[in-house]
């Protein structure tokens, strides 16, 4: 049902009542989903531009430039809802959605990444969303051959009713080969290729713009989607053969709002009309009303802007591949959203009032000051006991059991693979690529929404570094609970600020992304913990000088680089002792800029033999994680009042770093705040912290880590 | 001399194998559509992927194409066909290889990296190994658990058809070794000519050693040694 506001404007402005089709259209297109109606004015606060964007928000993708005359198409997206209700078939279709926007850009997919938060997995149906979400990511992208080569996962309470599955996407192109979703010319015709049209995904658009209920995953069924990988795949090869040739003007890959929405956004972005002949569609099943036709949100289907003259040559490239592909409509000077079906006029809306015309949702905030609560926990009597329950607590133990179960490897690129801070592909020859990162911490985000906004860049950027890349762009997913709720609007307002002021500092345009709102279960009656997921990209201009993420050499000196500070609320740590409340959360640190370029540099220098980014878990996991088949001996004594304050406190902006040659990098790291600490070795890791010593050996570390993979096969 | 990598609907390996065979091992190789035919090339790769997106059974859809006879007939020549993964199924699929592949063990899709024992050392494809030989290459598959009768394995063992065994870094064949629950550790086999082998690890994923392995590479090297010693 449309809003009473929504129809009373549409009224108004139609002159009439609108028909049962055109409240389809509006209610769909209008939607939180589609129109960012809440969101749109903390949106425009991003930076969005730079010198290598040449297409940024508003697309199906961005397009961001690299090297030789090669550029790169990225979007993320969200498949909230549909995964709680449907997680097999909800996280293969969020994956299907995003590959094709990356294809309607006339780019070739080549890599995945997939940051997923459930609630935790001593619950069933946490384990049981888990293990379906991954099967239908692993069904649907290991058959299309999309390597996933990142990802991430969290679990927190607070997804137990409302999981979250988002989903990057990057491709590639020639620049010259660029095709975008702007309709070019009145009088061409547009094409439907691909799945037939069914009733599957019925309003998909508004039932992500409402809260999930218990209800919902009995009666929202035929709002999910359902996936047909195959057809995805011929899809992908048929468009791309087709824009390849130069015979597609524009393109747009049918989501959110079905037909309605990718025809007339297409339409409306080139300033023209679009008349459609629904009967053309072609059905799943033929008893479906126009109504239906034009809202269904059936997968693997496109639109695309073809001359008159070309259309014949498209229709064999879909017949090469045995899809079906028909003209459904054609693009008309007069700027009208048109449809007939059978011989009479089911919809008849000014395009732009359509695709733009959704008043603006006034949002209300409140900010809640609240003083932090710096007491502590008792001092822990036995300090390697708390490194090992840290190092398999799922949240940072190994996620090998998740990436074994995608192809990472596909299209002969992965040169570093998943379980690293970033995977890195090569695309140019064997000399340059492009490394890749993604995710954000709920728990800093929600104890501090600004800060947690601005560490989700910084974790990310940090990410890339350790493999010598300089962050080039960012694409966001923010997912958030009901915007309506003043307390929740304002979580996202300051979220986002954080994210575009981190952004500009470290000059990384922001350059796509999404709003998923409503992400509150009645069932459980919580809204998710605040999580502004990112998918960051970075450029790596020499692939053979990538440090390894565990140490190398025997007698080589390691570094820890940035400021470790008493910034232990919302840490893993405190988390553990379910100390939810306490202490100070990670902030942003003084001297950003300057201590990112500086590490670019040192790591770029090639005397840096392994790098290793410090998040969740602090100092103690990050040196446990860089245990392999050499040790380590360190000190950090003296760094702050106690042991565990040293271990395991979340202050940003943190990375170890291995070197034979500690003078000429302490030289290069002048003027950043950094510290050498001890000397690899041995065949354990012996930590020495004020009184305390702790010594781990790399078999207790690594069952330590094999938590996940425990919990779901025994 | 000239190879063909077989595409179907939803292969998803054939630009890999194209450009490796292409550019590292640099013999001339096209890509041919199921509808095509074979004619005049001199050895064929069956790719991996997920042809016909796995629907019915791995393999089986791709195993009635148009295109299979025309690789029955390249077959009977004695020109070497290699099937990787996917191409190994089909292969299957077809009878032009005896046994089944099944659901591995732990039924998940598994991508890791597997030591392969080279059992064989003096087919088309194996000839530039030593017998024995511990290679690395990865493999990506959900249905990659080889089954074959009692009978079948016997003769396979009798007539060294088998190619490749899964093994520890040592060579030893143990259990913990084997990804997929293969019976006796199989990864790779032979037909009777011995110029057909099917194997599910990827050697075009290991034939550079930007990707961390250049052993795959050496089996395109013998398989273009052979034909050129016909």
């Amino acid at each position: 049902m449309l809003p009473e506001n929504d129809l009373k404007i549409i009224t108004e402005t139609l002159g009439r009542e609108p028909t049962e089709v055109e409240q389809g259209c509006f209610l769909n297109l209008w939607s939180e989903h589609c129109s960012y109606r809440s969101s749109a004015s903390v949106l425009k606060t991003f930076p969005t531009t730079g010198e290598r964007v040449i297409i940024g928000p508003g697309d199906d993708a961005a397009i961001v430039r690299l090297e030789n005359g090669w550029v790169l198409a990225i979007g993320m997206e969200s498949h909230n809802h549909p995964s709680y209700v449907d997680p097999y078939n909800g996280a293969a279709t969020g994956v299907g959605g995003i590959v094709r926007d990356i294809i309607s850009m006339g780019a070739k997919p080549i890599a995945l990444m997939d940051p997923l938060y459930f609630g935790p997995l001593d619950n069933e149906k946490n384990r049981y969303l888990f293990e379906h979400v991954i099967m239908g990511i692993a069904g649907y992208g290991n058959c299309i051959g999309v390597p996933v080569v990142r990802g991430e996962a969290y679990f927190h309470e607070s997804f137990s009713g409302n999981p979250l599955v988002n989903v990057v996407c990057v491709g590639l192109a020639r620049e010259d080969k660029i095709v975008t979703a702007t309709a070019q010319k009145a009088g061409n015709k547009v094409i439907l290729m691909g799945s037939s049209t069914g009733r599957d995904g019925m309003g998909g658009a508004s039932f992500a713009s409402r809260d999930l209920s218990e209800e919902s995953e009995s009666q929202e069924r035929h709002s999910v989607q359902i996936g047909d990988p195959f057809t995805e795949k011929l899809v992908m090869d048929a468009t791309l053969e087709a824009i390849d040739q130069g015979l597609v003007l524009a393109c747009r890959d049918l989501g959110a709002a079905g037909l309605s929405g990718a025809s007339s956004e297409m339409a409306a972005k080139g300033e023209l009309g679009i008349h459609i002949i629904a009967d053309k569609v072609h059905l799943r099943d033929d008893t479906l009303t126009p109504f239906e036709i034009l809202i269904s949100e059936s997968q693997e289907r496109m639109v695309l802007e073809v001359e008159p003259g070309n259309v014949d040559d498209v229709l064999a490239i879909a017949q090469k591949y045995d899809l079906i592909a028909n003209v459904i409509g054609e693009l008309t000077q007069k700027t009208q959203f048109l449809v007939e079906y059978k011989g009479e006029v089911v919809a008849d809306i000014p395009i732009l009032f359509l695709c733009g015309g959704a008043p603006a949702a006034e949002a209300e905030s409140i900010s809640e000051q609240v003083q932090p609560n710096t007491s502590k926990p008792p001092i822990p009597t036995d300090l390697k006991r708390s490194i090992i329950n840290l190092l398999s607590s799922p949240n940072i133990a190994s996620k090998e059991w998740v990436y074994r179960q995608y192809d990472h490897e596909v299209q002969v690129r992965t040169q570093v693979k998943p379980g690293h801070d970033a995977g890195v592909l090569r695309i140019i020859n064997d000399s340059q690529g492009l490394a890749l990162s993604c995710g954000c911490n709920p728990a800093h985000v929600e104890a501090d929404p600004y800060s947690g906004g601005a560490g989700a860049v910084i974790e990310n950027v940090m990410n890339l570094i350790t493999v010598g890349a300089r962050p080039i762009a960012l694409v966001d997913c923010l997912n958030f609970g009901n915007p309506e709720r003043p307390e929740i609007f304002e979580q996202f307002k300051q979220a986002a600020l954080g994210i575009g002021d981190a952004a500009r500092t470290l000059g990384i345009p922001v350059v796509g992304g999404n709003v998923s709102f409503y992400n509150e279960s009645d069932e459980f009656g919580t809204a998710i913990a605040p999580t502004p997921s990112i998918g960051m990209v970075g450029w790596v201009d020499d692939l053979g000088r990538i440090p390894g993420s565990t140490f190398q050499q025997t007698g080589e000196t390691v570094i820890l680089v940035g400021a470790t500070k008493d910034e232990l609320g919302s840490s893993e740590y405190y988390s553990l002792l379910g100390e939810k409340d306490i202490g100070i959360p990670p902030s942003v640190p003084e001297q950003l800029e300057r201590t990112v370029n500086t590490l670019i540099s040192v790591i770029r220098s090639g005397h840096i033999t392994s790098a290793h980014d410090i998040s969740h878990g602090g100092l103690a996991v990050a040196l446990c994680e860089m245990v392999g088949q050499v040790g380590a001996e360190v000190d950090i004594s003296g760094m702050l009042g106690r042991p565990d304050d040293t271990l395991f406190s979340e202050s940003l902006a943190r990375m170890l770093i291995t070197t034979p040659k500690p003078q000429q990098v302490l030289d290069l790291l002048s003027g950043i705040h950094c510290k050498q600490i001890g000397t690899t070795g041995g065949q354990d890791l012996i930590i020495r912290c004020d009184n305390e010593e702790v010594k781990l050996t790399r078999v207790e570390i690594e069952e330590a880590r094999e938590s996940i993979s425990h919990m779901m096969m025994d | 001399m000239k190879i063909a990598v077989l595409q179907f609907g939803g292969s998803n390996c054939d630009h890999d194998v194209h450009y490796v065979l292409n550019e590292v091992v640099g013999v001339d190789t096209d890509l041919v559509w199921y509808k095509d035919d074979l004619e005049g090339y001199d050895g064929a790769v069956v790719p991996g992927g997920f042809s016909y997106g796995d629907y019915l059974r791995a393999g089986a859809i791709a195993a009635r194409a148009p295109i299979m006879n025309s690789l029955r007939k390249m077959a009977d020549k004695g020109l070497p066909v290699i099937g990787i993964c996917n191409g190994f199924q089909i292969l299957v699929e077809s009878g032009l290889l005896p046994g089944a592949l099944m659901t591995n063990r732990y039924p998940k899709f598994r991508c890791d990296w597997a030591n392969l024992r080279v059992e064989n050392n003096v087919s088309p494809f194996t000839r530039s190994f030593k017998k024995g030989e511990v290679i690395r290459l990865p493999i990506a598959h959900k249905e990659g658990n080889y089954f074959a009768d009692e009978h079948t394995l016997s003769k396979l063992n009798a007539q060294d058809r088998v190619a490749f065994r899964y093994v520890d870094e040592q060579g030893n064949t143990t259990d913990e070794a084997n990804p997929n629950g293969s019976i006796e550790n199989i990864a790779g086999i032979l037909n009777e000519k011995g110029n057909i082998l099917g194997m599910m690890p990827h050697p075009e994923r290991a034939s550079e050693e930007i990707l961390g392995s250049r052993d795959g590479k050496k089996i395109f090297d013998s398989m273009m040694e052979y034909i050129t010693s016909l």
